[in-house]
């Protein structure tokens, strides 16, 4: 298979990157990573602060230069952006200055859907989301909570194929952060996009994706890639269940031998 | 009604103290001429059209000034902080000619561009070019970089992030930058006309001293005070509803 090929879902092999810090040193974020995700699932990356994996997603998203190895879609070789990879962020990165429907829109129009049929593929998503009756609202007039709708659903109504989400709700409190969890799982399965989920909370990775990517410290590098699998059951219990603590346990204590590596790396 | 009458009173007083100090001979006649015989004046040229007439040909040149120099300072700013070898060749220069009084260039841009309309507008230019450079510049610098990403990867192509991301999100500095441009280009049209002009607000009120018609030189100067007042108000009115969606 040649390196340009288009795969199904994703494919990253040998995929290395460093950039200057402000101080000129060279940092090494990501070192020697491949990973295979599979068209339709949902992969969990995780790890410790500062580990690479929001670099990871960004090389994915095409937002920065891949110049060592190789991330590809079904598009072939990642070289920029496109709207095949939807992103959604941490803090949202709404358009301000647009309203909630107005912001949906952008992408529909920028695939070239124009007039009442743009109308209704917004409200669709809109109604998704559940944020129906905010159409007109500024993001500045919205919770955290209500934002990541809509920023979500703006990227769902480009259609993309992949969605890359960077710690969406890392910014929202317990409460708003668990139903977001459950909506997300519940669109996910409606709409079987390929899910590429950055997080740092162990019990977020395990009840939301397939498989799950722990990473190490600096230089990022993939650890370990395990199943999880409890997406695909919608019991609201499921976070009681042993099978799901002892994952999460299991997963926990690879990602604190991490988080004590990289202490003692700051200290030494 | 009440609090708009309480935010005015100051001037009320101050109008009501003018026109008593100058009935009462505190301050002499040919220093301070009556406000009510100002008002007098300004009635009359009003009617005549000679406020208007003048006020027209002050507006059209701040107005071809300022509008030039809004599109030049926002290509400028934008190219700056959009293209780093542009920066390095701009910056320098721009710098430079920042903190120099545009009214200094008063003789040398009219030996250039001549005594008439084009020397003024140019300089009215001059003036108001770098506020709106240097607030674009630095507003299109502080744009967030997941903007433009969430914009790519929406599928704007990189030509049209400059006007449907990168000027929407900078506008709230570009608008700071405008503000002090305007009151620029009120005081360079004001000072270009009052140096050398036959017509115009400036020339108005330079003229009418000459000739020691101090009542109706007041009452081009409250013209020119008003047309500020306004403009700036107009101004934050806009700016207002162009930024209603900020919190």
């Amino acid at each position: 298979m040649s390196a340009s090929a288009a795969v199904d879902g994703i494919a990253i092999e040998h995929l290395s990157f460093a950039y200057r810090s402000r101080t000129g040193a060279e940092v090494r974020a990501l070192d020697d990573v491949s990973l295979a995700v599979p068209a339709a699932s949902f992969h969990a990356l995780l790890g410790p602060s500062g580990c690479g994996k929001s670099t990871l997603l960004y090389c994915i998203g095409g937002f920065l230069p891949v110049t060592v190895g190789s991330v590809r879609t079904a598009q072939g070789m990642v070289a920029g952006p496109g709207p095949e990879r939807g992103v959604v962020f941490q803090n949202f990165a709404l358009f301000p200055w647009k309203t909630v429907r107005q912001n949906v829109l952008y992408g529909i129009g920028k695939r070239g859907t124009k007039g009442e049929e743009a109308r209704q593929r917004a409200q669709h998503f809109i109604d998704l989301v559940h944020l129906t009756g905010f159409e007109e609202s500024f993001p500045s007039q919205l919770s955290g909570g209500m934002q990541q709708r809509a920023a979500l659903a703006r990227t769902l109504a480009a259609d993309p194929d992949i969605l890359l989400m960077d710690e969406p709700f890392g910014a929202l409190d317990a409460q708003t952060r668990r139903i977001m969890q459950e909506e997300l799982l519940a669109i996910w399965r409606q709409t079987r996009k390929t899910v590429v989920f950055v997080t740092h909370d162990v019990a977020e990775a395990v009840y939301l994706a397939d498989t799950i990517s722990v990473m190490s410290a600096r230089p990022g590098r993939i650890r370990q890639t395990i199943a999880a699998g409890f997406n695909r059951d919608s019991d609201p219990g499921i976070f009681k269940r042993p099978a799901f603590t002892e994952l999460v346990e299991q997963i926990w204590e690879m990602v604190r031998a991490e988080v004590d590596q990289a202490r003692g790396a700051y200290a030494a | 009604m009440i609090a708009t009458a309480i935010r005015y009173a100051p001037l009320l007083i101050l109008a009501a103290l003018w026109e008593a100090v100058t009935r009462l001979g505190i301050v002499p006649r040919a220093l301070l001429p009556p406000l009510s015989t100002v008002l007098v004046a300004l009635v009359g040229m009003l009617r005549d059209g000679t406020l208007v007439g003048n006020a027209a040909q002050s507006f059209m040149r701040g107005a071809a000034g300022l509008a030039s120099a809004i599109v030049a300072g926002f290509l400028l700013g934008a190219g700056m902080a959009l293209r780093p070898r542009f920066h390095a060749v701009a910056g320098p220069l721009v710098q430079a000619f920042y903190p120099l009084p545009k009214t200094a260039l008063v003789p040398l841009v009219m030996i250039w561009f001549g005594l008439g309309d084009m020397g003024k507008i140019v300089l009215i230019f001059l003036g108001c070019l770098l506020p709106v450079t240097l607030s674009t510049y630095n507003g299109i610098r502080g744009v967030d970089r997941v903007l433009v990403w969430s914009a790519r990867s929406l599928g704007a192509a990189p030509r049209a992030l400059l006007l449907e991301v990168m000027l929407p999100a900078a506008l709230p500095q570009i608008l700071t930058g405008l503000r002090t441009a305007t009151a620029f280009a009120f005081l360079l049209m004001v000072a270009s006309e009052l140096i050398i002009a036959n017509n115009g607000l400036g020339y108005l009120i330079g003229s009418l001293g000459d000739n020691g018609a101090y009542p109706a030189m007041y009452a081009a100067i409250m013209t020119v005070i008003a047309l500020g007042f306004f403009a700036d108000r107009g101004f934050a009115v806009l700016s207002a509803y162009l930024l209603r969606w900020r919190g």
